[in-house]
This record gives structure tokens, C-alpha cells and sequence, in this order.
């Protein structure tokens, strides 16, 4: 059965939703199996319409459940299609049960995730308590920051997933809203060229090789599941990362947009750094801009690869940093932040660490606003001058009532 | 099976159900395939079983209910003539017996210790109730 191609224009204006959903189009994904929930609902709801048209060939498997829905993704992966789904909030911790057996059975799938808040209470804006949630599942997670980046991280994602050498499934994330939902110019690439990227899938232990046949998702005990635990620890420690970059300089090839792990903006002489995801990096990159017409070298640094998380990538960019500020759009909820503590891990086996400070701001939408970046930076440069960290090492950004301050 | 170390095996959880390439296996009996040490065909769980369906094969009229009912397909029959059971892997629920239409029944389940001839020569005979 053939299928139509799609005429681009070379840039079209797109939402972070549709962007996804066009890549999965021009990836020629065979299977989506999925369950709709705001606000990524548009990402499959854009493929099957794609597929209803005759613009795609593949399945699509409407379910019950997202529990289902990655598990539908699963058995089409094991059967040895090109599988992507979409979810969010809720629904991913409904599929965080199945993220786990995807990952263990190396299974390529993208999830893109459209991050959301967490109930209770029931939220559908933008954070990163999704995203944190399943950070130890196995998965690469990627980052996206703007709609053009969604689209873009979609392809490096399935060349990364489904290398041979590779083979974990990826999660894009983009923000709730913010991202998925504000539309911005895309630069696009034409089907041939697009997938020509990603290539035709190759598949690897398909159940449908019938001269070999194999079963999928076995049961180990004591006796066999650490070292298969193992294995794919170090394969996300020494060749995910080794194989991003690579794919991260085929697609500069053949698009010029650059790609890095940790993305750095006027880092090269900052005195004073904001450390975050999302679409904050480019609020804090407009206030970065500003803090240096006054005096304070300000610069920002967005994690574009969360799993892997990029050691060592993090070492080199902060080492000559003073202050340091990192942000967490998540509750830690009895704890520093995630992120926080991941970066001062990574700071302190360094050459030099910068003095860090953790922030959670942004819960469930609440916006990060210029006016907040502004005091941030200024409370770095204090820390600067005065040579130590002059605040509690947690504070919130954002939220009404008496000043919230921890450890 | 060799405890390997964690580089040492196929990345995924997944097993082999054959060394090498098979050709026409949906038409090989199993019997006369050559599965791989990793295929639970060569692996006995009978030690899970507390009792056990026993055969009379003179009730039988190989209608093959238990055939298609057993969950774990060890109701062997060849050619639709019902031939016993695969001690090796049966569990012992019971299904077989449950579905079995003859008076009396051809499967009865007894303690995993009967033993089937004497159970066989005392067979429950024909119950006219029914």
C-alpha cells in the first residue's frame, strides 16, 4: 500500500504538538498505540489523522488505558515495527509499570512526553514531576525547549533508539502548554530528506523472524536479573551517551541546527550560571542577555540529555562557573531537588565546583516570570562577593504566603 | 545453563527457542524439534504439581476438549487421537478433567503419588443419574 507525501513549506508555524506528530509521519512510524490525556493528546491524535489521510502507513491501536497503551507499544516493538506514543501526567504514571519492561526487554520506543503536574490536586499545566518520575526507568530522556526542537528531537530519537548497539527506548520531553500548545516557526524537513535520516527500520530479535523464533519478556531470579540490570546500566553509562553525540553531529550535517547534551549559552566567561530545562532556558537566556548590560556576566545552562545524565559534560561547563543556581519545576517533596542533586554530585568530584543553590519553582504552570530571574542572578552575584552561599541551599520562586526556605 | 557474566549474553529479555535457524517448525511435531537449552520445553516443572490428571483410554472418544482447554498445552494428541500427557509441564488445575464430556470420565485427578494403574483398574464406573 502506498502512501502520499506531504508537501512542507520550509518553515511552517507549528505547536510542539504537531510538530511531534509530523515527525512521527515522516518517520513512517509502523505502530502508535495509544491513550489520549491533555496535553499531548494532539501528538497522536495528529498521527492517526495523518494515517486516516493515507499520509503515513501503520496502525494505530486505540486502547484503554496508557497502561495499555505501552504495553501495546511493546508487543509491536517485540513483533519488530517502529513504535511511538504520546503521554502526559497521569497517564505516564499509569505506564510507568510497562516503561520498566520496555526498557529491560531493549525495546526502541518513543514516548513523547508532554509534561504535566502530578495530582492531587489535578493539574494539567506544565512541570517536570513526569519527567522526574520515571528518570530511573532505563529510558534516554531528551529535552526539548521549543516546538522546533520537539520536532527536530524526535528524529535523533529513533536513530539513537534503535541502533543495534543501542536499543532503549527515548522519551522527548516538551513543556505542557508552553511548548505542545504555543505555536512558533519550524523549520521542517521534506519526507525524503526526513526519513532518509532516521532510515528504514531495521529490526533486531523480531518475534515475526520465524526462522528464529524467541520469547520475549522472560522471567530471571537472583540467579540471572542483576547482571541483565547491568548490562543495560552500562550500556545508558558508555554507549548511549557516545552515540547521542554522534547522531547529534549527523543531524547537524544535515540540517545545521546544533545539538549538545548540556546546552550552554554565554558560558564561556560566566561568573554566575541558571541551571535549568524547558522552556525556562529561554526566559533565563533573555535575562541572562540583561543581567550582562548591568555589570553581572550571567549565563545558562539547559540539560538537553537527562538520561544519560551527562557527567561529565556537566563538570566541564561549571567548573569555571562561580555561583551557580539550579532549578527544579518538581516537588522534591522531603528532599533537596532532583536536579540539584544530580548537579552537585557531578560538582563535587570536579576540578572546581561553583557554589550551588537549588530552587523549586513553577508547579503545576505557574510561571516563571523575568521579574524572578532578575532576583535570582542578583542573589548568585551576592554569593559571588561574599564568597559562600548566603541563602538556605532550597528556596521557592513563585509561590504565595511566607517565605519557603530549606537546609 | 551457564551462569554467564553481564556481558556476556544477548541484550534483552529474551531467550532463543532454537540454536540456529528453523525452517518449517509450525509443521515439525514437537517432538522432533530441537529446542535449545533455553526453551522451557526442555525444563520439567512438574515438582509444582500437588495432583495430577490421570488417563483411561478406554472412556476416551478423543474429542479433544481437554486439548483445547489445557492452559499450558500438555494434552498430547497426535493425528486428534488423544495420546496422555506431557508430566513435564502439566500443573495439575484440573481443567482437563472438569471438561472431559464421557461417563464416566477418561481424566480423573488423583494425589501427585497414585498410582495410575491401580486407579485405572478401580475407574469410577458409568453414573446412570446423569
Amino acid at each position: 500500500m502506498a502512501f502520499d507525501k506531504m508537501k512542507l513549506r520550509d518553515i511552517e508555524v507549528w505547536d510542539g504538538n504537531f510538530a511531534a506528530a509530523q515527525a512521527l509521519r515522516q518517520c513512517q512510524v509502523d505502530v502508535v498505540s495509544a491513550y489520549p490525556i491533555t496535553p499531548s493528546t494532539a501528538i497522536v491524535e495528529g498521527y492517526a489523522k495523518f494515517k486516516s489521510d493515507n499520509f503515513v502507513e501503520g496502525e494505530f491501536i486505540m486502547v484503554e488505558s496508557e497502561h495499555a497503551a505501552m504495553s501495546g507499544c511493546i508487543g509491536a516493538a517485540a513483533a519488530g515495527g517502529r513504535v511511538a506514543t504520546a503521554t502526559s501526567s497521569q497517564g505516564l504514571a499509569l505506564m510507568s509499570e510497562t516503561l520498566y519492561q520496555a526498557s529491560g526487554m531493549r525495546l526502541p520506543i518513543v514516548l513523547n512526553l508532554v509534561n504535566r503536574a502530578l495530582a492531587s490536586p489535578l493539574n494539567v499545566n506544565g512541570d517536570h514531576s513526569d519527567m522526574y518520575m520515571v528518570r530511573d526507568s532505563g529510558w534516554i530522556q531528551f529535552d526539548a525547549f521549543n516546538p522546533q526542537e520537539a520536532y527536530d528531537l524526535n528524529f535523533i530519537a529513533f536513530k539513537v533508539s534503535e541502533d543495534h548497539d543501542i536499543r532503549l527506548p527515548a522519551i522527548v520531553n516538551q513543556d505542557g502548554f508552553m511548548t505542545s500548545h504555543t505555536a512558533q516557526g519550524v523549520a521542517t524537513m521534506d519526507d525524503d530528506t526526513a526519513f532518509g535520516f532516521v532510515g528504514t527500520y531495521k529490526p533486531m530479535n523480531d518475534m515475526l523472524d520465524f526462522e528464529h523464533p524467541v520469547t520475549h519478556g522472560v522471567q530471571t531470579e537472583e540467579d540471572w536479573h542483576f547482571e541483565h540490570k547491568a548490562r543495560q546500566h552500562n550500556d545508558l553509562m558508555t554507549k548511549a551517551g557516545p552515540k547521542i553525540d554522534e547522531v547529534f553531529a549527523d543531524f547537524k550535517k544535515l540540517t545545521g541546527r546544533k545539538y549538545s547534551q548540556v546546552e550552554t549559552y554565554d558560558m564561556e566567561d560566566a561568573d554566575v550560571a541558571v541551571f535549568c530545562l524547558g522552556t525556562s532556558v529561554e526566559t533565563a537566556r533573555e535575562v541572562a542577555k540583561e543581567m550582562r548590560t548591568r555589570g553581572i556576566k550571567a549565563g545558562v545552562v539547559g540539560l538537553r540529555v537527562i538520561r544519560p545524565f551527562p557527567f561529565a559534560q556537566v563538570q566541564a561547563t561549571l567548573k569555571d562557573v562561580k555561583a551557580v543556581a539550579v532549578l527544579d519545576r518538581s516537588s522534591p517533596n522531603g528532599a533537596a531537588g532532583a536536579m540539584f542533586n544530580e548537579v552537585t554530585t557531578a560538582m563535587y568530584s570536579a576540578e572546581n565546583s561553583p557554589l550551588i543553590s537549588g530552587y523549586i519553582y513553577g508547579l503545576g504552570g505557574r510561571d516563571l516570570t523575568k521579574v524572578h530571574l532578575v532576583d535570582l542572578y542578583n542573589e548568585l552575584d551576592t554569593n559571588v562577593k561574599a564568597g559562600k552561599v548566603t541563602t538556605p541551599l532550597q528556596q521557592f520562586i513563585g509561590v504565595r504566603g511566607p517565605k519557603l526556605a530549606y537546609l | 545453563m551457564e551462569n554467564k557474566g553481564w556481558d556476556e549474553f544477548e541484550i534483552g529479555a529474551m531467550l532463543r527457542t532454537f540454536d540456529g535457524s528453523v525452517d518449517n517448525i509450525a509443521g515439525t511435531k514437537q517432538e522432533d524439534r530441537s529446542y535449545s537449552e533455553n526453551s522451557s520445553y526442555r525444563a520439567s516443572v512438574a515438582d509444582w504439581r500437588l495432583i495430577k490428571p490421570v488417563f483411561n483410554k478406554d472412556y476416551c472418544i478423543d474429542c479433544q476438549f481437554c486439548w483445547v482447554y489445557c492452559p499450558d498445552v500438555s494434552i498430547v494428541s497426535r493425528d486428534k487421537k488423544m495420546v496422555g500427557i506431557d508430566m513435564d509441564h502439566c500443573k495439575g488445575c484440573g481443567v482437563c478433567v472438569e471438561v472431559c464430556p464421557t461417563n464416566p470420565k477418561s481424566l480423573l485427578m488423583f494425589g501427585e503419588h497414585a498410582d495410575e494403574e491401580t486407579e485405572i483398574a478401580q475407574w469410577p464406573s458409568k453414573d446412570e443419574e446423569k
